[in-house]
């Protein structure tokens, strides 16, 4: 079937269109908004559905199509590159163009991206459909798929940047996309600085990529910042390794939020409830993940940096999966649980267990989307009530929305045989493995964490006595068949998506592991050893995430008692958690406060207005002035003295010309 | 003779140029004006062109002259004006710059060769040929001059008139 | 002692100096105008003596021309202070300040 497929368009045709497809539907929706703004979108409204849904999964479709081919391919490598489209910069000290690079990390990321993403564009349909804004999101929508699938096809790091920035800014415009309410705006703003703090240091790394590479003398036709020719060029980057990979991974902690640069993702909350599944749960946020992996071969020269990624990862998830415990805002819970989870995936990355990460990226995508777009659904149908302590008891009003959640949270738990136990356990056992034993009983610990929060979500939301008010509670009911379709098939992604990646002790191929394996060489140092200590570490790893979802669950929804007591008996504690450590406090005291003094006393009032405006406009505005009226007093108006200055004029050159 | 002659007239003509400028009353400006064209056309005539002395006398002394004693008569100085005098720095400036001015030009203008006057031949001195240059190489300046004094009627009686 | 161009030219000079303190010197506007004549007739004296020296007979013609100017400049000049002096009754040049500023 495919062959006829491949008489009317070339595989690279495909690839570009993968590219291409959301592209077109964020400027038709994006004209269509601009045409409507102001005025009901009336009969376009179809349209932008149209443009915004399908035009992705036609993206998703030509993926599968070539993940189907690459499949067929034997014993070659079934990796290629589309060649490049046109050529952006050429100066004599560098070339840039723009290209696609299929390869097997490349296509499991894309199928991920357009496969999801077409999803949460259906669920948004439903979700969105009485938003004034409605146009305007889809555009913005497809345009943040087009850039997050540039990012993950691009053949070439500057590329992959502008994809990078390009998620950046549509993750802005779609926090605060009701933007009226100015501290929604205000998130928004935050999310894209705290990401720019990050992508300086990003900024940094590919400096001194550039300046490995012109020193090796690589040929500049061919790109200095393609992955191909940077790999090719691998041993040039010994020396400058380290530096490189941190800095790199300075880029990583912004995009990816993990600790110090977490901070805007909580607060992204305030944006739709479906941009936070795709954007903050299953693409944008994972963009970080992928370039660590992308560049495993820089980051595998220096085993400092490794440990450094692998540090910051595990630190991040324990301390995320902490306030997990005490948040009471629904999508503030499922936010610090996605930036726990990132940090599992660069635990993984940091050990070397470059496809574990992957592998965890991928079904991560599956549970938290459907953990975001579940809560979406709960929201939508409670009018807007994002408090658990105010929820409860909806699994007979909305079964559909609370069964996927239960399968999603399973999944985030590691209760097989759901995805999540898989890829969790992938990634501790690599980790204790490889010697980590420090690194493996902390992420251990905040395995039980997730569990316990994830199914305290579960059991005050949909389980126990409702707390809700007894009108809003009768209103509620399960959402429309836009939003519940979507949220059923992540639900069963969720639950079998695990079985790319059984690992061999339990009989399975790993066949995630040996599509990626050819691509990451460094991988392959450790062959696996006996599968008992692995089978006993995942029995007990089991065992203790079971042993805190099922406590999770009865607890808030049978005896909601007892968590205030504790609150109350570790009093101090348990502010300093609830209140995230006050460190959004602390960054504003140490940074925010100083740099808006800076701003505002020294850049604005002394150099703006006193120096600049003072003295160099208005200074010299009236030096001139000044310096007029010291001229003018040579004018008298009265004749015979100009004719004395003519005189004494004459005498001098005649002075000149005679002497 | 010569050298006499020439200090006579040298002599008259600056006298009388200091009476011009340091006289209060206009009228005597004036006529010490006349004195010194007159003076200064005998230094013409010294210097070989006859003709331009005797134009000099005619139409200096003549005409221009009697022009500036008429409007002198026409603007009626009080006597009480004749008085005030004003010594100004500018006035000193000018006169200390006009000295030096003068000094200047002197040591400029004295260098050799100090010899005397070469013999003039005829047609030198003869006012026929100026006439001959003023009909052929100079007729465009002679031309333009015409208008020129054309305009120059014109604008005198525009000025003058007492309604435009 | 025999008389050289230079004796001529220091005529010249000196009259031409005393025409330009007159000029600087004097309020009366009609004085200013008798010394800016003595000006132009010291330097037709300097013409007329080079030409004496050099023979030449463009010296005489350039001073036939100063004349004829002069003496349009003149009729036009005092017409000009007949104005002045009917617009603001005065003809002293240091009451004159309109150009201030």
């Amino acid at each position: 079937m495919l062959d006829s497929l491949y008489q009317f368009v070339s595989i690279q045709t495909l690839a570009w269109l993968i590219v291409a497809l959301p592209l077109a539907g964020a400027a038709i929706n994006a004209l269509i908004a601009v045409a409507t703004a102001k005025r009901d979108i009336g009969a376009y409204r179809s349209l932008v559905s149209f443009a915004g849904v399908v035009l992705p999964m036609l993206a998703f479709a030509s993926a599968a199509a070539i993940f189907v081919t690459m499949t067929s391919f034997e014993s070659a490598d079934p990796s290629f590159i589309t060649g490049s489209l046109f050529q952006w910069a050429v100066t004599p000290t560098l070339v840039i163009d723009i290209g696609l690079k299929i390869d097997q990390l490349s296509i499991v990321m894309a199928l991920m991206v357009s496969g999801v993403g077409s999803l949460i564009h259906l669920y948004s349909v439903g979700y969105m459909g009485h938003d004034e804004g409605y146009a305007r999101y889809f555009a913005e929508l497809n345009l943040f798929l087009f850039f997050m699938l540039v990012l993950v096809l691009a053949d070439n790091l500057i590329l992959m940047f502008v994809g990078w920035e390009g998620v950046g800014l549509c993750s802005y415009l779609l926090i605060g996309f009701w933007f009226e309410d100015i501290a929604k705006a205000r998130a928004g703003t935050k999310a894209f600085i705290v990401n720019r703090i990050g992508d300086a240091f990003f900024l940094a790394g590919m400096f001194l990529i550039y300046a490995v590479m012109a020193s090796a003398n690589a040929p500049i036709g061919s790109g200095y910042f393609n992955f191909e020719m940077m790999s090719r060029y691998n041993a040039y980057f010994v020396p400058m390794a380290t530096a490189i990979s941190l800095l790199l991974f300075g880029g990583a902690i912004g995009k990816s939020a993990q600790i110090p640069l977490y901070v805007w993702l909580p607060d992204a909350m305030a944006g739709p409830t479906p941009v936070s599944a795709l954007i903050h749960a299953a693409t944008m946020v994972t963009a970080g993940v992928y370039m660590v992996v992308r560049l495993n071969f820089i980051f595998a020269l220096s085993p400092f940096a490794l440990t450094f990624v692998a540090t910051v990862g595990t630190v991040t998830a324990l301390y995320a999966a902490t306030m997990g415990l005490t948040q009471t805002d629904i999508k503030k819970i499922l936010a610090y649980s996605t930036i726990s989870q990132l940090g599992y995936m660069f635990l993984a990355a940091g050990v070397g267990a470059f496809s574990a990460a992957i592998f965890h990226l991928v079904t991560h995508a599956f549970f938290k989307a459907l953990l975001f777009l579940g809560a979406g659904s709960v929201i939508h149908a409670m009018a807007g009530e994002q408090d658990i302590r105010n929820l409860g008891g909806l699994r007979y009003r909305m079964p559909v929305t609370c069964w996927t959640f239960v399968l999603a949270a399973a999944a985030i738990a590691g209760i097989a045989p759901a995805s999540g136990f898989f890829s969790k356990d992938a990634i501790l056992w690599q980790a204790y493995e490889r010697g980590h034993i420090v690194l493996w009983a902390i992420g251990f610990m905040a395995a039980g964490l997730t569990s316990f929060y994830i199914f305290r979500a579960v059991g005050a939301t949909f389980f126990g006595e409702t707390n809700a008010p007894l009108e809003k509670f009768k209103r509620a009911h399960e959402s429309p068949a836009s939003m519940i379709v979507p949220m059923m098939l992540l639900a069963v992604l969720s639950v079998f998506g695990g079985l790319i990646g059984v690992p061999q002790v339990l009989g399975g191929v790993n066949r995630i592991g040996t599509w990626l394996s050819r691509l990451i060489a460094y991988e392959v140092s450790h062959a696996p050893e006996e599968g008992a200590a692995e089978m006993v570490l995942m029995v007990i790893t089991l065992l203790w995430s079971l042993h805190f979802a099922v406590l999770g669950w009865v607890i808030y929804s049978q005896r909601r008692e007892w968590p205030e007591a504790v609150a109350r008996r570790f009093g101090f504690i348990y502010r300093l958690v609830a209140n995230k450590y006050y460190v959004d406090e602390i960054y504003d005291f140490l940074i925010v406060r100083p740099l808006n003094w800076v701003s505002t006393k020294i850049l604005w009032q002394t150099v703006d207005d006193t120096f600049i405006d003072g003295i160099a406009v208005h200074g010299t505005a009236r030096t001139v002035g000044v310096w007029a009226n010291v001229v003018s007093m040579a004018e008298t108006g009265v004749l015979q003295q100009y004719l004395l200055y003519f005189l004494i004029g004459a005498v001098v050159v005649v002075g000149y010309l005679a002497l | 003779m010569e050298t006499v002659l020439f200090y006579f007239l040298a002599a008259i003509t600056v006298v009388s140029a200091l009476l011009v400028i340091t006289r209060a009353n206009p009228i005597s400006s004036a006529l010490m004006l006349v004195v010194c064209f007159l003076a200064t056309a005998g230094i013409f005539a010294m210097l070989g062109a006859m003709f331009i002395a005797v134009i000099q006398v005619l139409l200096y002394a003549g005409a221009i002259m009697v022009l500036f004693i008429f409007v002198i008569m026409l603007i009626q100085t009080d006597a009480g004006d004749l008085k005030r005098r004003a010594i100004t720095f500018g006035k000193i400036l000018g006169a200390v710059a006009a000295v030096y001015l003068a000094i200047i030009l002197g040591i400029a203008a004295w260098r050799p060769p100090f010899i005397e006057a070469p013999q003039a031949g005829e047609a030198f001195l003869l006012p026929a040929t100026m006439g001959s240059q003023l009909l052929t190489t100079y007729i465009l300046p002679f031309e333009i001059l015409s208008v020129l004094l054309l305009i120059a009627i014109v604008g005198a009686v525009v000025l003058a008139k007492k309604k435009i | 002692m025999i008389i050289t161009v230079h004796h001529y030219l220091m005529l010249s000079i000196i009259l031409f100096v005393i025409g330009a303190i007159g000029v600087v010197t004097r309020r009366n506007a009609l004085i200013i105008f008798m010394s800016i004549e003595l000006m132009l007739n010291a330097v037709n004296i300097a013409f007329l003596a080079f030409a004496r020296w050099n023979l030449l007979i463009e010296g005489k013609m350039i001073v036939l021309f100063v004349l004829a100017v002069a003496a349009a400049e003149a009729a036009v000049g005092l017409g000009i202070i007949i104005s002045i002096y009917r617009n603001r009754q005065t003809v002293y040049v240091d009451e004159m300040r309109l150009l201030k500023g």
